[in-house]
Parts: structure tokens; sequence; C-alpha cells
């Protein structure tokens, strides 16, 4: 189980996560929806420890991960698998070298072996013949999903996903969403999901949280979501430009 | 007007002061990924072939610029010496002028320069990338140190590339010399191959290597560290770039003096 306590996060003056508590359970996919710009990807890093919280703390089966040292922090990267929003793919690397990377790195697996591996995740993700492609040559789907593959090579508990269908045509979005649900019930992955993309959503959570101001202010499955009386959840579920998301903006502004 | 012009003299005594602050500051955040890098040298996994690569691009690829730079600063300074030197006629020593110049301070520091503006600077560009496009996190979330992965090829490669290079650039600037001396100042062949085998000690070497090596280190510590710290997208990795080839380029003079300092009163 993953547990958000209290996470507290500034930079300079802005305060983007205040006081943020979350729980994601074991097999669970979680999305996390939101305005551009929000912290959803901060708390994203905070979950990886990729950044450290001013305070509170980040607990992966009880363990805070913003006390442990790089060995241990290491062996939680080979738990936990990120896409990133844009890939995030080594590009003097081929693809087979890109998701490969840890095994070529820190395995004594062969060559062949490890090349029988890449395929393998590959296809986990539909995609076949393209080990030798470098990622510039690779479309922005197949760059995502490249990434996905190259997270599932290590054999993750639980994968997060930064925006993954942001930056690519409605169909490939759909293809992502049907293969983030196919790995969460082929692999049985805790899955988090940062989107602001309502189909997506829908598709592949469990449940759903809305970040705004720093704080989770609702949570609960898609339907609950859906049919929310949330003013501000309605407002960005729906996707309006008037209502009290944009008015307390408003406001800011003319202050 | 006196208060006024105390405080204007006030300001630009806290100016001058948080630049020295600064700089020492900077100095500080590049010893400790120095040492953060040595650490990680010794630590397994061991890539040899990624050095190698480094060394590759820091060394081969670099050989026709350094060598056309040697060859031109060895023939400018065989000229320069020899409008003195005539008047004095003293040309016998150009040679010596030539030799001692390159190895002892010009080889070295040149060749520094002209690494830090082409290597220097591809590194901080190709590491900021990296940076600003996540690529560095993705190395952590795959449990690979950046410091171990980036830093340590480039720093064990520019350590040992650039005493090779400048030894590289001292024989061409003296051949330089030679071109000028041995065709245009009747200086014949086996004089001035005498007289520079005969004017060098082994101590003129060696100070120009420890400078390489130094400048070595202070070139890749100072790429990397700009590229580490890139950040804004594309305008910020021009940013870093223009940073780190100006950072280096102030740190290698700046040793430089010390180094020369040191090695003229001390050794």
């Amino acid at each position: 189980m993953i547990e958000v306590k209290n996470l507290v996060k500034k930079f300079g003056e802005s305060t983007v996560l205040d006081s943020l508590n979350l729980k994601i359970e074991t097999g669970e996919t979680k999305v996390i929806i939101g305005r551009s710009g929000c912290g959803k990807s901060v708390l994203l890093k905070h979950i990886v420890g990729l950044i450290l919280p001013d305070s509170g703390s980040v607990l992966i089966d009880g363990q805070d991960i913003s006390k442990l040292d790089e060995k241990r922090m290491n062996q939680l990267h080979m738990r936990i698998g990120m896409v990133f929003q844009g890939g995030a793919l080594f590009d003097s690397l081929s693809v087979w070298e890109n998701v490969g990377f840890v095994l070529r790195e820190y395995s004594t697996l062969k060559e062949s072996e490890i090349r029988e591996r890449v395929k393998e995740s590959l296809s986990l993700v539909n995609l076949q013949d393209i080990e030798d492609k470098m990622p510039s040559e690779l479309s922005g789907g197949m760059r995502k999903r490249v990434s996905l593959a190259r997270t599932l090579c290590i054999r993750p508990q639980v994968i997060l996903y930064d925006e993954p269908t942001t930056g690519v045509d409605p169909i490939t979005a759909d293809a992502i969403n049907v293969l983030i649900d196919e790995l969460h019930d082929k692999l049985k992955v805790t899955s988090i999901v940062v989107t602001h993309d309502m189909r997506s959503a829908y598709k592949v959570a469990d449940k759903i949280a809305m970040l705004y101001n720093g704080k989770i202010i609702a949570e609960g499955s898609p339907d609950e979501i859906r049919y929310t009386h949330d003013p501000i959840v309605r407002q960005f579920i729906t996707g309006a430009a008037e209502g009290p998301i944009t008015a307390v903006s408003k406001n800011t502004i003319d202050i | 007007m006196i208060n006024l012009l105390d405080i204007r003299i006030r300001n630009k005594i806290n100016f001058l002061g948080k630049k020295v602050i600064g700089f020492f500051d900077y100095v500080g955040v590049l010893s400790r990924l120095g040492l953060e890098t040595v650490y990680w040298i010794f630590l397994p996994p061991i890539k040899k072939e990624r050095i190698f690569e480094q060394a590759k691009k820091i060394g081969i690829d670099s050989l026709f610029i350094v060598s056309l730079v040697a060859m031109f600063i060895g023939m400018i300074f065989a000229m320069q010496s020899a409008y003195l030197m005539k008047k004095l006629s003293s040309e016998m020593y150009i040679a010596s002028i030539v030799a001692l110049s390159l190895t002892r301070e010009l080889g070295p520091v040149i060749t520094a320069l002209i690494i830090a503006g082409r290597c220097g600077a591809a590194i901080t560009a190709e590491i900021g990338t990296m940076t600003v496009t996540e690529q560095v996190d993705a190395l952590k979330t795959l449990a690979t140190n950046p410091i171990k992965y980036l830093v340590v090829p480039r720093f064990v490669a520019f350590v040992i590339m650039l005493p090779v290079l400048t030894i590289y650039a001292d024989i061409i600037g003296i051949f330089g010399g030679y071109v000028i001396c041995v065709n245009r100042l009747s200086i014949t062949s086996g004089m001035y191959i005498h007289t520079t085998f005969h004017s060098l000690v082994n101590k003129d070497i060696f100070t120009g290597l420890i400078k390489a090596i130094f400048f070595g280190m202070i070139i890749s510590l100072v790429a990397c560290n700009e590229g580490l710290n890139a950040e804004g997208g594309a305008e910020g990795v021009g940013k870093s770039t223009t940073k780190s080839v100006v950072l280096s380029f102030i740190l290698i003079i700046i040793a430089d003096c010390l180094f020369t300092a040191l090695f003229y009163f001390f050794f």
C-alpha cells in the first residue's frame, strides 16, 4: 500500500502540495485528476522519490521513502516504475538498449537473453520489430509505449503514469488506456495515473481523486466522480469555462 | 552628497562581495561533485566502453582543431620571438622560447580552452537536454545514479585525454616553430632540434601535464554540473551551455595562474 501523509511542497513562494493525504491500495488503479500545473506530476515524483517533501511523508508498504539511503532507494526503484509524460527515452540508445537498460546495467544475462526479455516486454505493449530503431524514429504514441515496455522489463509491482494520453491522437490514447487496463489485469500491478483526460480517467480508474489547490478535494469511483454535486469537480469533469475554479483564478488576477 | 557617494560605494562593495561569495560557493559545488565522482569511479559496475567512447569524442575527434591551433600558435610564437631575438642577435634561442612556452604554458592552456569550447559545451548541451526532457529523472527511476552513469565516464576521459592532447599540442606547436625557423630564419634543422631538447627538462613537461589534468577536471565538472542543473527547455539548455564555457574559461585561467605561481615559487 502507498500512503501519502500531510505532504507539503513549496517552490519559492508557491505552495504546490498543501498537507495532501492519499492512500493507494495494493492492486488498485488510482487516477489523479486536476488542472495543468496543479501539482499532479510533483505528487508522482514524490511517490517515486525523485523529489523530497518539505514536510509530511510518503510511505510505501510502511517504509518512509524520504528516509531511505541510496541502496535501499535503488531497491525500491526496482519495484516501482514510472512512465514519463514525453517517454524520457534515452536519445543516444536504441529501443532495445532503452528497454533492456536495467538488465544491461545490472544483470549478468547474455545479450541474447536480454534481447529476448526486451521482445517480451515490447510484445506486452503491442510493439514488434522496432528493437533497432532509435527513439527519434518513433511517433509520440510509440515512444510512450516503449517507455512503458522499459518499465515492464524490471517487472515492477507499481507503475506510475504521468499524463499517458497527452499529446497523442484519440485512437492512440484509447489504445494506451486499453493497455493500462490489460497490464493491470495481467500483471496485477498497482497503478497511479496522473491525467486531465477524463475519458482516460473513467476508462482505467478503480478510484479517481481530484487534486485542487494542493489538496485532494474529492475521491471516489468513476461513477461517484461522474455524478458528483461538488461544483469544483463538476466544472473540471465537464470542462466548463465558467465555474468556481475559474472564478477563483479571475479574482486572484483582479487582486 | 557624501552620503550618496557612500551608498554607491557600499552598493558596489556589496555587489563585489556577493560575486566573490558566489564564486567560492560555486567552487564548493564543483568540489563536492568532484568528490562524489571520485567515490563513484571505484564502485561497480565499471563500464570501460563508456569511458572509451567519451575518450574518443574528446581526444580523437578533437585532433584536427588542436593540430591547427597548436601549429599556428607555434609559428606565431616563433615569429614574435624572432622580432625581439633578432635585435639581441640571439635567434638561436627562439627554439628554446617556443619549446618552453608551449610545454609550460601555451600547450595546456590553449588545449584546455579548445576542448572546453568544443567538448565541454557539447557535454552541457547533451546532459542539459537529458535533464529538461526528464531523461535524468528516468535514470534515477531505473536505479541508476546520474553521477555514476553520466559524470564518471566523462570525468575519467577528460583526465586521461587532456594530458595526451597537451603532449600532442606541444609537439605540433614545436613543429610549427621549426617550420618558421628552418625556412625563414636561417636556423638549421639540427640546431633547432638540439636547442629544443637541450632547453627542456622533465619538470617543464610535468608541470604542463599536471595543469592539463586539473584543467580536464575543471572542464568535465563544470560541463556536467551545468548540464545536470539545466532548466527551462531549449532556452535554458542554451544558457547553461554558454555559462559552462564561460565558467570553464575563467576557472582554467585562474587555475593556470595559481599553478604557475606554485611551480615558480615552490618547485
